[in-house]
């Protein structure tokens, strides 16, 4: 019986209480690549907005939906962040999916359905609450929701997963808040939320886990 | 009365440790699910809870899913404040220590 012995006790129990609630194959470099494909979309729909501002288009809910596509800037902002949003779920599927076989986990566990469920509950409320602002017309206040939404789907979740993720959540509610404030700079929130706070969230990640 | 006679004896295996350490953070885990996370055999596990489950620290919750039987465990609060008290206890030895 000598201290190491306690020491390794204790190293396990925290090891196996972490192992049996949290899902932590979650892969950092996902976010990286995630947070790259958020400032492409970000650029692509700063050249949107500009071109729609040129040209003169302005926007309601009703000219959303009987506007030809290519004059329709909602729609096409909308498809900007559709496509960046299924790139990144794939993409984090599958290196996620590559770096659990690496762990020798499975996917698909108690821990990891627990995780995606309890970051779709808000998230998808969160989204439903965006979409009937967007109906109402209140375009500036679509970035602001998706990024507090975000934000506190990703700190629901944290708990299930590794801590890293909670401070991402923390950091795109608190930059949601503040595009509430300064509304009309959306796109450069956005970009920051999900752009520039995945890469670094996804770096601190990808060294404190993926790298061992 | 030292700071080791406060280490429960129950709790001086691994295998124990790794089971009480599972249930305290989860609300259940069934029979295969401990068997995964703690890698050990069939016999093995049964004999360890069988071992806590005699000392009350654990109970048992046997059922059907399908046709399949299903063996559930939960930490009793006696087992959780056993638990806890044993960690503490580990703690202040390595403080000390």
């Amino acid at each position: 019986m000598t201290k190491e012995k306690y020491l390794q006790d204790i190293a396990e129990i925290k090891n196996i209480m972490n192992r049996s609630t949290r899902f932590i194959s979650l892969s950092g470099l996902s976010g990286i690549l995630a947070g790259f494909y958020a400032i492409i979309g970000g650029i692509i729909g700063f050249f949107i907005l500009q071109r729609a501002q040129i040209n003169g288009y302005t926007d309601s809910f009703d000219r959303m939906i009987s506007t030809p596509f290519n004059q329709n800037t909602s729609v096409q902002i909308i498809l900007v962040a559709i496509v960046v949003l299924v790139l990144a779920v794939i993409t984090a599927f599958f290196l996620t999916k590559a770096k659990a076989k690496k762990y020798n986990q499975k996917i698909w566990t108690k821990q990891s359905i627990r995780l995606v469920l309890n970051f779709l509950a808000p998230l998808s409320i969160g989204g439903l609450f965006t979409l009937i602002m967007l109906y109402y017309g209140f375009i500036g206040l679509v970035a602001p929701c998706m990024l507090i939404f975000y934000g506190l789907a990703c700190m629901n979740a944290s708990h299930f997963t590794l801590g890293t993720v909670k401070y991402l959540g923390l950091t795109c509610a608190i930059l949601g808040l503040l595009n509430l404030v300064f509304i009309g700079y959306g796109l450069y929130f956005w970009v920051a939320g999900f752009g520039i706070c995945h890469i670094l969230y996804g770096s601190i990640m990808y060294i404190k886990y993926d790298k061992q | 009365m030292s700071i080791i006679d406060k280490l429960n004896k129950a709790f001086d295996h691994r295998i124990r440790l790794g089971i009480m350490s599972i249930l305290i953070v989860n609300d259940a885990a069934d029979f295969k699910q401990l068997k995964e996370e703690l890698g050990v055999t069939d016999g093995n596990l049964a004999s360890h809870t069988k071992a806590l489950e005699k000392e009350k620290y654990i109970r048992v919750e046997k059922s059907f899913i399908g046709r399949k039987p299903n063996t559930k465990y939960i930490i009793t609060q006696h087992g959780k404040e056993a638990f806890t008290s044993h960690i503490n206890a580990l703690e202040k030895l390595i403080k000390n220590g």
